[in-house]
């Protein structure tokens, strides 16, 4: 199992994989690829109980689903780097006859991927769904999900905080990626979130909060979060990060949500992380 | 095979059917999942409810959701059926059926009751007349339209084992039942010949091949040869038994309650034009909204009742 250090090195290698497949093709999502790296690094390796070789249905293995679709390069290379496909495929990313589309999808057979996303606000309906089949089943194992702040704007989500509590779905944990910011600005102009704590605790839900760029609080947080479940309530983690984390000049800021960088900022970006597994 | 021989066993609702369906099935199959937008009792979920609770999910008055939610239960490999009325079951939730359930190739029964003008008295808001179009629009979606209580019955039980993502549209009223009670002449994507004839083809489906059955018979005593096929399974579309038909009569009559744009009818007209170019008649809704009323009196308002059926059959007869 790798400690904190070996965790930072793969993130620095996924972090260097999204920038060089968004620059690649001049298209797609750096700002919260980067900011979430170092949630899905710990979550896929250390946190989930999964198997390599994959299976759509996931009995006997804990889930993940990824609500914020845009979000995909991380997706892509985490699933990579955990070893679901070949690393060489992200170079493939976004071009026409990929497995790697702009937003995840189950359409072309993708390891690792267990519904399309990308038009927000669809994925925790779905990983509900996906644990109360696990509770059907009588599986211990648990969903996890990420979803973005911005992307709680769309309704559909608090129908499914709502369903979530009412029938005591306690083995799901609902990440929410806390940047503040979505594409047309920070989330207090365009629709302000105010107290997200107070709104999923109102819904009946545990909240925990953690920082979602420190490797060794993102470890502890979901640790928490896993040793909370099965108490009759789903657990919502609130997961503070910097859009862009890893590349200076993209941190902060909603205007690297959706494009790539040019050729100098891509020399720029990987100088300020290291390549620690190898690039694709 | 004569229009007059079809006996009618009884008048019962097309959403009874799916009732008692889902509880067989779910007799059969313990996959199978029942969820609902707070109608259970309008879906006739009660036998299911009360032998399954641990397969029921009441999911409130929340369609998004509940089709998120279905779309998750088969990972995992359970059948889920959502289920509400037609409007709530698709156009309000079309986003939800086409990334999480079509495009993901969710194994989903989507069931909507209370489809077309026959809901009568509820208006417009209720009676949606676009679901087909929609429905058939989506990639590797199956839509369903059985026409009575058996078919219907047939149809909830089979798609349990007919793998991708279904619309399996019925209604409200008490409406003829005249299919084959064990369901043995149902199936999915094989039209049924209702009767064989050389003068026109009348292809009908849902509560409307009733009223197809009413006009040919008028048709019948006229002398005319009347070849009256039930489109229940709209996609995949019986393509070999429309060319059949109509390379004999060379016309056609198409009868749906729905929106002439978008439904039965197109889905006709294309195999017509692209295989054998023939004079088409249509009945349904003329691109406009429903109102309250009684079924009755909607389905003579809106032009869809059995002497419209009759006069398109003369007037597409002279067009040959």
């Amino acid at each position: 199992m790798p400690d904190t250090v070996q965790l930072k090195q793969i993130a620095s290698q996924i972090r260097r994989d999204i920038v060089r497949m968004v620059h690649a093709v001049q298209s797609g999502h750096p700002g919260g690829s980067l900011g979430c790296t170092d949630f899905l690094t710990a979550l896929y390796f250390k946190i989930l109980q999964h198997n390599s070789s994959f299976n759509m249905d996931g009995n006997g293995e804990d889930i993940f689903f990824l609500s914020n679709g845009h979000i995909s390069p991380l997706f892509y290379s985490t699933l990579a780097r955990s070893g679901y496909f070949d690393v060489k495929e992200l170079a493939t990313f976004r071009k026409l006859n990929t497995r790697l589309q702009g937003h995840p999808t189950t359409h072309e057979h993708l390891p690792g991927v267990r519904v399309a996303s990308g038009s927000l606000g669809q994925g925790l309906s779905v990983a509900i769904g996906a644990a109360l089949s696990k509770k059907l089943n009588g599986d211990k194992h648990l969903v996890f999900v990420l979803c973005g702040d911005g992307e709680l704007d769309e309704g559909q989500n608090w129908e499914a905080i709502m369903f979530a509590a009412h029938h005591k779905v306690d083995n799901l944990i609902a990440t929410v990626d806390f940047n503040g910011q979505q594409i047309d600005g920070s989330t207090n102009n365009v629709m302000n979130l105010n107290s997200l704590k107070a709104k999923f605790e109102a819904f009946n839900w545990i909240v925990i909060e953690m920082d979602g760029n420190d490797m060794d609080d993102v470890v502890a947080g979901l640790d928490k979060a896993k040793s909370l479940t099965g108490n009759g309530k789903p657990i919502c983690i609130l997961m503070k990060t910097i859009m862009g984390k890893g590349v200076d000049f993209m941190e902060g800021s909603h205007e690297w949500h959706g494009i790539a960088p040019n050729n100098d900022q891509l020399a720029k970006a990987l100088a300020q992380l290291p390549e620690t597994l190898g690039d694709y | 095979m004569k229009l007059k021989d079809i006996q009618v066993l009884n008048e019962k609702e097309t959403r009874g059917g799916f009732g008692e369906g889902i509880h067989e099935i779910g007799i059969e199959n313990e996959n199978v999942v029942v969820l609902t937008a707070d109608l259970a009792g309008s879906l006739k979920l009660g036998p299911f409810i009360k032998d399954f609770p641990n397969r029921f999910v009441q999911c409130g008055i929340a369609e998004a959701n509940m089709i998120g939610i279905a779309a998750g239960l088969t990972i995992g490999g359970k059948i889920p059926y959502t289920t509400t009325f037609a409007n709530f079951s698709t156009g309000r939730v079309y986003d939800q059926i086409r990334q999480s359930v079509a495009y993901s190739d969710k194994n989903v029964k989507i069931c909507a009751s209370h489809a077309g003008l026959t809901l009568g008295e509820d208006g417009a808001t209720h009676q949606i007349l676009e679901d087909i179009g929609l429905m058939k629009m989506l990639p590797g979606m199956t839509v369903i339209v059985p026409c009575d209580f058996n078919q219907t019955k047939a149809a909830t039980k089979a798609i349990a084992s007919y793998k991708g993502p279904v619309y399996l549209r019925f209604g409200r009223p008490k409406w003829p039942n005249f299919t084959k009670e064990d369901g043995s002449d149902f199936v999915i994507g094989k039209a049924q010949q209702l009767s064989e004839g050389t003068d026109v083809s009348i292809f009908a489906c849902g509560h409307m091949a009733w009223k197809a059955i009413e006009a040919g018979r008028i048709l019948e005593e006229k002398g005319l040869s009347v070849e009256l096929i039930n489109i229940h399974t709209i996609k995949p579309l019986d393509v070999d038994a429309i060319i059949k038909s109509i390379t004999k009569t060379k016309c056609a009559v198409t009868v749906e309650e729905h929106n002439i744009i978008g439904g039965l009818g197109d889905s006709i007209a294309q195999v017509a034009a692209k295989h054998f170019p023939i004079p088409i008649e249509y009945i349904g809704t003329k691109d406009v909204f429903g109102e309250s009323g009684t079924p009755t009196q909607l389905l003579t308002k809106y032009g869809l009742d059995s002497p419209f059926i009759v006069d398109a059959v003369e007037k597409v007869m002279k067009r040959k």
